[in-house]
């Protein structure tokens, strides 16, 4: 089970800055500059994206009947 | 033989040798006691001058006034645990007890079971900074072991959702206070290790409690408690009581948050500033196309300039202003040598003019020409006797005969 939410973000991150260090190297072509540049822009709004619309996921944690372990949504 | 003369001390190096024994002794150096005060009294001067005593002994104590300020003072009567050092007053040659903390017995043998703990923790090597883990810059999950109830799951709820809201959090109830809290605690945190090895990672484990007394806050300094805590696969983070309160976990844990709010603060970074560092490296991506297309630009400038510096264009002009030249310069060659030739030709027209065969005529010359071919005569040898010929004069022409001539026709005298 991942949370696909965060991780995703976490990638998209790591993805931003991976072409921000690119970009400041300067050791490609123009075209690919603009091209790297462009998925930066889209990388920085998918994370502003993902940050204003995720909500807070809460579960809590039970125990099955066999001696297990599971989650189940948090009702407070 | 003589008696050996006695060494005779003075009152003072009596004194100052027994206060030095005392002040080297590891034991009286750091004292807890515990008694009842009576004779307490605190001078004008703001010290506060005491007797501490059970049932068959007693000694002297003082506290100083800027101890005493930090204290809540003892009236006479109150059965109190101390902690302080020994020592001699040198004017009264009395030994004396110096106090540094104070508080009721009750609670006081609590910190002597605390300070015993922690201790044998600390000796243990269970609080070296060695042992604590960091916590993720970006976490996905974290687990909160707290009372399902309280304000401090509701208070690290509220914080976790405003700063990151991407966060996965997994509660593992517990009962948070009185005799059954510390292994339900300790089975909430084995709980979430447990789940954890089954399912996936936790980036930290909360654990938290509210504001409370002392003995509410008990389960905390719990032995059991403290160390489920070290052996956690998951680093966890401490947010017990009030800012002033210190547990045993606290000092085990990972961090030690001063509350359950600060606990989740430690834990989720700040969207806001995530934002910012999205916002810094999309500008640094900006920045960095805006150098690139500059240089770009200047380069593409230095460039035009060789072009044009070399380019066959500038040539061109250049041709062309020689040729404008050229043809300025042909033009006025032509006019003028039209000019010439205009004034050459009208000089010649009046030449012509004077030539006219006319005006030669009318001057008495004629012209001769033998018939019938019309051949005009200039030589003698073109005409013999008996040839007709046909002479124009000025206003027309009449014929006439040879009638004598030196030569015979057709013969050149040559």
């Amino acid at each position: 089970m991942t949370n696909q939410v965060a991780l995703s973000f976490e990638k998209l991150y790591q993805e931003l800055e991976e072409a921000v260090r690119r970009l400041e190297t300067g050791e490609m072509s123009l075209e690919d500059s603009l091209a790297l540049f462009e998925r930066a822009s889209q990388l920085a709004e998918q994370c502003n994206a993902l940050l204003d619309q995720a909500e807070l996921r809460v579960q809590r944690l039970v125990d099955r009947p066999d001696g297990g372990l599971d989650v189940a949504p948090f009702d407070d | 033989m003589s008696v050996p003369t006695p060494i005779i001390h003075s009152i003072a190096e009596v004194t100052a040798y027994i206060k030095a024994r005392f002040e080297e002794d590891e034991l009286l150096r750091d004292v807890w006691l515990t008694g009842e005060i009576s004779n307490f009294k605190q001078h004008t001067s703001g010290h506060c001058y005491l007797t501490l005593k059970d049932e068959t002994t007693s000694i002297k104590a003082i506290i100083w006034r800027t101890t005493a300020a930090r204290l809540v003072l003892p009236r006479d009567g109150d059965a109190v645990i101390v902690r302080g050092y020994i020592s001699v007053y040198e004017p009264q040659g009395a030994y004396q007890f110096y106090i540094n903390h104070l508080e009721p017995a009750g609670l006081g043998r609590l910190w002597v079971e605390f300070e015993r703990l922690r201790a044998r923790l600390l000796e243990e090597g269970l609080f070296d900074e060695a042992r604590k883990r960091p916590l993720p810059v970006l976490p996905m999950r974290v687990g909160v072991v707290t009372s399902p109830t309280g304000a401090a799951l509701r208070d690290i709820l509220r914080t976790l959702a405003a700063r990151f809201s991407l966060l996965e959090v997994i509660v593992a109830p517990a009962v948070v206070q009185g005799a059954a809290a510390p292994l339900s605690i300790v089975a909430a945190i084995r709980a979430l290790n447990r789940w954890m090895a089954e399912y996936g990672r936790l980036d930290a484990i909360i654990l938290a409690r509210g504001g409370g007394s002392i003995e509410e806050l008990w389960a905390f300094n719990d032995e059991r408690v403290a160390r489920a805590v070290a052996e956690s696969l998951a680093p966890i983070v401490t947010g017990v009581g009030h800012e002033t309160d210190f547990t045993i976990v606290d000092f085990v844990a990972d961090r030690r948050a001063p509350t359950p709010t600060g606990a989740a603060m430690l834990v989720a970074p700040d969207a806001r500033e995530l934002r910012d560092s999205v916002g810094g490296l999309a500008a640094a991506a900006t920045a960095r196309m805006a150098d690139r297309l500059a240089a770009q630009r200047a380069n593409r400038d230095t460039l035009a300039r060789r072009l044009e510096r070399s380019s066959p264009a500038l040539r061109l002009a250049a041709n062309r202003q020689r040729v404008d030249d050229l043809t300025r310069r042909s033009e006025l060659a032509i006019m003028h040598r039209l000019a010439t030739l205009g004034e050459r030709l009208a000089g010649r027209s009046l030449r012509m003019t004077a030539l006219h065969p006319q005006q030669v005529l009318a001057r008495g010359y004629a012209i001769v020409t033998r018939l019938p071919e019309n051949e005009v005569v200039t030589m003698t040898y073109q005409v013999t006797r008996g040839d007709a010929l046909r002479v124009r004069v000025s206003d027309g022409s009449f014929t006439a005969d040879v009638s004598d001539g030196d030569h015979p026709r057709g013969k050149s005298e040559k």
